[in-house]
């Protein structure tokens, strides 16, 4: 086990633990938070800080009957919800968006696969699994990016990242990912607009291949 | 001192309640174990119906309360607060007042609830930390969690208005992403210094997931 060295940031963090923040980038700060003690703690001392506004609130009164209804429910049979509990190198949110299934890659070229788990107005987030040495095709962004490691690690211009570890890349950062030698690097990327790639892939291509 | 629920006799919760309500009042550091937690462990552990009860009397008008001023109406609020107060009992195994008093782990399952209601999508959640019997947390890290929430109160009556009121609405989740910078944030180093020593218990836990 290896440190983590990159963590969510202070505004991103409360964003995710007060609701605020898009599905895309939930994903992937809820997957972060999985594997981060550190960013656990300050995730739970926003539901410390929640509850004290909860508790401290005005009150509203209740219908005559609601707590008797409560009462009436407490062991009444309920339907399972579905859990998804973390499997192999993917923590819960990541299996939560694969509906419980296994990855099923799509090549994007030069040995980069991807899987698609939400794409729409919002932004998008998928799974990367970049080769070793190879580098994640060459982007800059429209908007925020958020990328976890889950396997393996790259290295771009502002450092290494390895398991656990969150890059937050804005529109002032054009970097080149390059997957580390050893196991393929798999990570988990949400964008709050399409990517644009600068080099192998005409921008009249994305809509299509949802990148 | 190690803490179990059966420590707690029903006649010795009672009167503290009054008690520590005064105190409150005076803004003393909390020295006994809140009723509410009381209150949940007993739920927990014992399936305690009455102290269900309770836990319903003091909650479900404050999360009513909490509900509408985030735009839900009286008829939709008192549904979420039937399921939010549902799920307190049912997953009353979760709590854990190493890490949280019972508002917190309430407020979670109310924004939880509140999210699923607005959005297609489930709201994703961090994986959940089992816990083992063998770590049962002692009396004072969970007196100590709410001598910090009791100082977190202090500071929130301390501020401004309206710096209250944005930081209300903040966790009421009526701000956008971009409007939430680190400046709305009220003082969290302490409780989260504390929260985690709540959690170095499960580290074993975390250990095995990376």
């Amino acid at each position: 086990m290896t440190a983590i060295n990159h963590h969510t940031s202070e505004a991103l963090l409360m964003a995710y633990a007060v609701g605020s923040l898009p599905h895309s980038f939930s994903v992937v700060v809820a997957a972060h938070i999985s594997l981060c003690l550190e960013c656990r703690a300050a995730f739970e001392a926003h539901q410390a800080a929640g509850g004290v506004i909860l508790e401290t609130g005005g009150t509203e009164a209740l219908s005559e009957d609601l707590k008797s209804d409560v009462l009436d429910l407490l062991d009444a049979p309920i339907k399972p919800t579905p859990l998804h509990a973390r499997s192999g190198i993917y923590p819960g949110p990541v299996m939560a968006a694969l509906k419980g299934k296994s990855p099923k890659w799509k090549s994007l070229g030069m040995g980069v696969r991807q899987t698609i788990l939400s794409s729409g107005r919002e932004g998008s987030v998928r799974l990367l699994h970049i080769p070793p040495g190879q580098a994640v095709p060459d982007h800059s962004h429209n908007g925020l990016e958020l990328t976890l490691v889950l396997q393996g690690s790259f290295s771009d211009d502002t450092g290494r990242f390895g398991v656990g570890d969150l890059e937050i890349a804005d529109q002032a950062l054009e970097h080149t990912p390059i997957a580390d030698a050893g196991l393929p690097c798999i990570c988990l990327a949400a964008t709050d607009a399409p990517l644009r790639f600068n080099s192998f892939l005409p921008r009249l291509l994305q809509p299509l291949l949802r990148i | 001192m190690l803490l179990t629920c059966h420590d707690i006799d029903h006649a010795d919760w009672r009167p503290t309640f009054g008690a520590r309500k005064d105190m409150n009042e005076v803004t003393q550091p909390p020295t006994q174990i809140s009723p509410q937690t009381t209150w949940m462990l007993a739920v927990r552990d014992r399936r305690d119906r009455a102290a269900f009860s309770a836990l319903f009397d003091h909650f479900a008008p404050r999360l009513k309360g909490f509900v509408m001023r985030s735009g839900a109406g009286s008829a939709q609020a008192e549904e979420i607060v039937q399921d939010v107060m549902l799920t307190v009992w049912r997953k009353a195994e979760q709590f854990d007042p190493a890490r949280a008093q019972v508002s917190a782990w309430i407020y979670r399952i109310a924004r939880n609830r509140q999210i699923d209601v607005i959005r297609k999508e489930g709201r994703p959640l961090p994986d959940e930390l089992g816990e083992d019997p063998s770590t049962e947390p002692d009396a004072s890290q969970i007196l100590a969690v709410e001598q910090e929430i009791s100082k977190l109160k202090q500071a929130l009556e301390r501020l401004k208005p309206d710096q209250r009121e944005i930081i209300k609405q903040a966790y009421l989740g009526e701000l956008t992403q971009q409007e939430i910078s680190a400046q709305t944030g009220l003082p969290l180093g302490t409780i989260k210094s504390r929260i985690r020593l709540g959690l170095e218990r499960l580290r074993h836990e975390m250990k095995d997931l990376r």
